[in-house]
C-alpha cells in the first residue's frame, strides 16, 4: 500500500493543483472561467417565494363562457331544453331522452366542435357529458382541467416573468415547481415588500359603467379613494386585454402622478363609441374588484389613449403602469411560504461561519499535531488539501453555499480526520506485533480500507437522502456533505498516504515511529 | 490501549438505562410533543433589529398585542436589540402585512425597526414539509439497515438500527424535554447524526467480524470486549475533533446555526455511546459467533 507509482504521484499533484486552480477562481477579479460557488439567500440576502395558483375562479369562468355557445348549439339544431342552470363546477340542464343522443353526438363532434374543445396532446375532449334521467350534466374532464391548470400556469410564469423583469431585479429565478406551484427567487432586492404586491396581485383591469339604479346585471364595487360604494354595470366595455401600453406620468395640472395607457385598435374603437354615447355618465376603473376611480366622462375620448387618476403616490402609478403592462394572471396566485433575509444578516452570517470554521480547523490541527507528530502534521496537509479540493469541486459544479453548507464544510472538517485516526490507530495496533516498520503501515493501511470506506458510505447516504428531500439550505448542506466525503476519501487514501510513504521509506532509522 | 475497560460487564445496566431513557422520551413525544417551529406548523417568524437599544422585550411583546396575530411569541435573540418573533398568522394572506406590521411595532415603541428576516409558511406548505422530513428520516434508516445488510450479517444489521432508533428517538425526547425548537435544519442535523451515529457503529462491527474470524475458541462477550477496546482510542479521537468543530460552531457560528449545532452535538455524544452500549450487545444477546458469519466472509 506504501508503494506508488510515478504516474500515480503525478496525477495526484495533478488533481491537487487543478483544485486548488478551480479554488482561485472565487476570488475577486478573475476572468480566465465563468465559475463560481454562488451564494445562498440566506448568505448574499434576498426572497424565496413559493405561489400556488387557484385555479377555481378559472374554471368557474371557463364553464361561465360556455354558456353561450352551449345555448346556440341547441337552438341551431332544434334541441329542446329547460331548467339551464350554472353552479361553480357543473353545468345541467333538462333534454327529453330520444333527443339526448343529438346532444351527445354534436357534444363530442371532433371536427368544427364550438363548444367542447379535443385535447389532441391527450385525445380526449375537455368537457363530459353525463345523463341521468331527463338530465345532462356537463363538467371539465380531468385531462380538461389539466390543459387548464397547465396552460394558466404557464402564462402565470410567463407575467411573473415580464413584472419581476420590469422591476429589475438581477439573476431572478423563476421555476415551475410541481404543477401548481411556481417558485420564485430574488437574490439581493432591497425592497421584498414591494415585490411581494405586485406578484399576489391578478391586476385583472376593466372598464366599466356606473348606472344609476342597481338591478339585474349590477354590482356594487367600494371606490378605494373615499370608500364610497358605487352600483356597477357588470357589462365590460373595455378590459386590460385591449391595453397595449401604460406609463406613469405627472398630470399637467395637477402634478399628481397618474398612469397613461394606450388602447388598441379594437379596444380604441369601443372606448370612443362607449364614451360618446355616454358623455355626462360616470366610467368606473375596476382593478380586481375594487375601483381605484370613477371619473365622470366630460367628452368622448377617441384618440385611443387615456389617463387613469386616483390619488396615487408616484410609486403606487408606477407599479400600476407596470402591472397593466405585464398582463392580468389568468387566476389568482397565492404566496404559501416566503423566506427573506436582509443583506446585513446574510453578511453577519457569512463571518460568523466564517470565523467558526476558522477555530473548528485551528483546534482540530492542534489535536491532531499533538497526538500524532509529524503524521499528524501529514494528516493536517491532507485535511487542508481537502478543503481546497472541497472548494474546488463547489466551484466546478457551480453549487449553491448556503449557511448549513458551511456548517457541512465545518463538520467535514472534524469528521475528515476520522480516516487518518482510524488508519494511524491501526498502524500502531500493527506496530506492537509486527516487527517490520514499512510493514506495519502497509496492513495497517489495507486493513483500514474497508472500514473507512463503510464508515463513509453511511455519511454519504444519509447526504444523498438530505439531498433529494432536502430544501433550499438544507439541500447546500447535504453537497458539501456529500462532497466532502469524497474528497476526504481522496485526501486520506492518496494525499495523506503518499507523503506517509514518503515519510516511512526515507526514514530509515526510525525515529519518527512514535505514533 | 493497555488498559482494558470490561464493557460486557456494564452492557446489562448500560441497556436498562438507555431503556428507560428511550421510554421517557417516548412519553415526552407522546404527551409533551416537539415544538415545531414555523416551517412545520405553518406561521411567520421575524428577526428583527432595533435602532434604539433600550427597548426592553416587554415593549416589543405590548406592541404586538394584536388579536389577529394568535399566539405571539418573542424572546431575545443574539445581540441586544435582536429579537425573534413568532406568530400563528401566516403573514402571506395579505401582502401589505409585513409592511404594516413593521409599522406599527416602530410606531408603539418608538423606534426604527429593521426586519432581518421573514419566514412565512401556509398551513399545506408546513404540512408537506413535515412529512418530507419524516420520509427522509425513515428513509435513510431503511437504506442504513440495507446497507449493513448487504455488507454484515442480518444481526449486525439489527444491531445498527436499534441503535439508530435508540439515537434518534433519544435526541428528539430531548427536544421535547427542552421544548427546543424543530425546524428543517434539525432534520438535516438528524439525518445527520443517523450517518455518524451508523459510522461509529460500523467501524467497531468491522473489527467484530475482523476478530470472529482471528479468534475461534473465545466468547462472543469477550470478542466485543476486544474489539470495543481496540477502537476506542479512534472512537473517542474522532468524536474529539467532530465535537471541536461543532462546539466552535455553537459558540462561533451565529444564532441561526446554534440549535442546528446542539442538535449535532448532542447526537454525536448519543450515537457514540450507542455504538458501544447498544450495537454491540445485541450481537452478545443473538450470540453471534464465528458460524453465524457466511462463508463467503470467511
Amino acid at each position: 500500500m506504501l508503494s506508488f507509482t510515478k504516474i500515480k504521484v503525478l496525477s495526484i499533484y495533478l488533481i491537487l493543483v487543478s483544485a486548488i486552480f478551480f479554488a482561485s477562481l472565487n476570488l475577486k477579479n478573475n476572468n480566465l472561467i465563468d465559475k463560481k460557488i454562488n451564494l445562498g439567500l440566506d448568505l448574499q440576502g434576498g426572497s424565496y417565494i413559493l405561489l400556488e395558483i387557484d385555479t377555481n375562479p378559472l374554471i368557474n369562468q371557463k364553464l361561465q363562457s360556455k354558456v353561450l355557445p352551449i345555448k346556440k348549439l341547441l337552438y341551431e339544431n332544434k334541441i329542446n331544453f329547460k331548467d339551464f342552470t350554472i353552479s361553480p363546477d357543473n353545468i345541467s340542464l333538462t333534454i327529453d331522452k330520444e333527443k339526448q343522443n343529438k346532444f351527445k353526438n354534436l357534444f363530442f363532434k371532433q371536427q368544427e366542435n364550438t363548444v367542447n374543445n379535443f385535447i389532441p396532446e391527450y385525445n380526449k375532449f375537455e368537457l363530459n357529458l353525463e345523463f341521468s334521467q331527463n338530465k345532462a350534466f356537463i363538467q371539465f374532464s380531468n385531462f380538461g382541467l389539466v390543459s387548464l391548470n397547465n396552460t394558466a400556469l404557464k402564462q402565470s410564469i410567463e407575467i411573473i416573468r415580464r413584472r419581476i423583469d420590469d422591476v429589475g431585479t438581477k439573476d431572478p429565478t423563476i421555476l415551475q415547481r410541481g404543477d401548481k406551484r411556481i417558485l420564485v427567487e430574488l437574490p439581493g432586492i432591497d425592497d421584498p415588500e414591494r415585490v411581494k404586491e405586485l406578484l399576489g396581485k391578478t391586476a385583472q383591469l376593466t372598464f366599466r359603467l356606473v348606472s344609476k339604479d342597481d338591478g339585474f346585471g349590477s354590482e356594487k364595487l367600494i371606490l378605494s379613494e373615499n370608500n364610497e360604494e358605487l352600483t356597477v354595470n357588470k357589462r365590460v366595455v373595455i378590459s386590460g386585454d385591449n391595453l397595449v401600453d401604460a406609463q406613469p406620468q405627472f398630470d399637467n395640472e395637477s402634478n399628481q402622478p397618474i398612469v397613461r395607457f394606450t388602447l388598441d385598435r379594437l379596444g380604441a374603437q369601443r372606448f370612443g363609441k362607449i364614451t360618446t354615447e355616454n358623455v355626462g355618465s360616470r366610467l368606473a376603473i375596476v382593478l380586481d374588484n375594487s375601483v381605484i376611480s370613477a371619473p365622470q366622462i366630460r367628452e368622448a375620448i377617441t384618440g385611443g389613449t387615456g389617463t387613469i387618476s386616483g390619488g396615487f403616490s408616484f410609486q403606487e402609478s408606477t407599479d400600476l403602469a407596470l402591472l397593466l403592462r405585464s398582463g392580468a394572471l389568468p387566476a389568482p396566485i397565492n404566496i404559501v411560504e416566503e423566506r427573506t433575509v436582509g443583506p446585513d444578516l446574510g453578511q453577519d452570517s457569512i463571518d460568523a461561519g466564517v470565523f467558526s470554521l476558522i477555530v473548528g480547523f485551528i483546534l482540530v490541527i492542534i489535536f491532531m499535531f499533538i497526538k500524532y507528530r509529524i503524521f499528524g502534521l501529514v494528516s493536517n496537509i491532507s485535511l487542508i488539501a481537502n478543503l481546497f479540493m472541497m472548494v474546488g469541486i463547489l466551484t466546478i459544479l457551480e453549487a449553491t453555499l448556503t449557511l448549513p453548507g458551511i456548517a457541512g464544510i465545518i463538520l467535514t472538517v472534524g469528521m475528515a480526520v476520522d480516516s487518518n485516526v482510524l488508519i494511524y490507530e491501526r498502524i500502531k495496533e500493527e506496530l506492537k506485533t509486527e516487527k517490520l516498520i514499512i510493514h506495519a503501515f502497509d496492513t495497517g493501511y489495507n486493513k483500514a480500507k474497508i472500514t473507512v470506506i463503510d464508515a463513509n458510505v453511511t455519511t454519504l447516504i444519509a447526504a444523498v437522502i438530505l439531498f433529494i428531500f432536502g430544501s433550499g439550505p438544507v439541500k447546500g448542506f447535504a453537497v458539501t456533505l456529500g462532497v466532502g466525503i469524497i474528497t476526504t476519501l481522496f485526501s486520506a487514501y492518496f494525499i495523506a498516504r503518499h507523503l506517509t510513504s514518503v515519510i516511512v521509506l526515507n526514514d530509515k532509522e526510525g525515529k519518527y515511529f512514535k505514533l | 490501549m493497555n488498559n482494558k475497560i470490561n464493557f460486557s460487564k456494564i452492557f446489562k445496566v448500560a441497556n436498562i438505562f438507555s431503556l428507560l431513557a428511550v421510554l421517557v422520551s417516548i412519553l415526552f413525544l407522546f404527551f409533551k410533543g416537539l415544538n415545531y417551529g414555523v416551517d412545520f406548523k405553518g406561521g411567520t417568524l421575524l428577526e428583527i433589529r432595533i435602532e434604539n437599544k433600550n427597548i426592553q422585550i416587554q415593549d416589543i411583546r405590548s406592541s404586538l398585542n394584536l388579536p389577529e396575530l394568535g399566539d405571539v411569541n418573542v424572546k431575545q435573540f443574539g445581540k441586544e436589540g435582536d429579537f425573534l418573533i413568532k406568530f400563528e398568522k401566516n403573514a402571506n394572506e395579505n401582502e401589505k402585512f409585513t409592511t404594516d406590521l413593521k409599522n406599527i411595532i416602530s410606531k408603539k415603541i418608538g423606534s426604527a425597526v429593521n426586519f432581518r428576516r421573514v419566514e412565512s409558511v401556509g398551513p399545506k406548505v408546513s404540512s408537506e414539509l413535515l412529512k418530507q422530513g419524516l420520509t427522509a428520516i425513515v428513509l435513510s434508516l431503511a437504506a442504513m439497515l440495507f446497507y449493513i445488510w448487504i455488507r454484515f450479517e442480518w444481526q449486525f444489521s439489527l444491531g445498527a438500527i436499534m441503535a439508530l432508533i435508540h439515537d434518534v428517538i433519544i435526541t428528539l425526547g430531548i427536544f421535547s424535554i427542552l421544548s427546543f425548537e424543530v425546524n428543517l435544519s434539525i432534520v438535516a442535523a438528524v439525518l445527520t447524526i443517523v450517518g455518524y451515529s451508523m459510522n461509529d457503529t460500523v467501524v467497531i462491527f468491522d473489527r467484530i467480524r475482523e476478530n470472529l474470524l482471528k479468534y475461534s475458541k473465545i466468547s462472543t462477550n469477550e470478542i466485543s470486549d476486544i474489539s470495543i477496546n481496540e477502537t476506542l482510542s479512534r472512537t473517542v479521537i474522532t468524536s474529539l475533533t467532530t465535537l471541536f468543530a461543532l462546539v466552535s460552531i455553537f459558540i462561533l457560528g451565529g444564532e441561526i446555526l446554534r440549535g442546528f449545532s446542539f442538535a449535532m452535538i448532542l447526537g454525536v455524544l448519543i450515537g457514540t455511546y450507542s455504538s458501544i452500549f447498544v450495537a454491540s450487545p445485541v450481537l452478545n444477546y443473538f450470540k453471534v459467533t464465528q458460524k453465524t458469519l457466511s462463508k463467503e466472509e470467511i
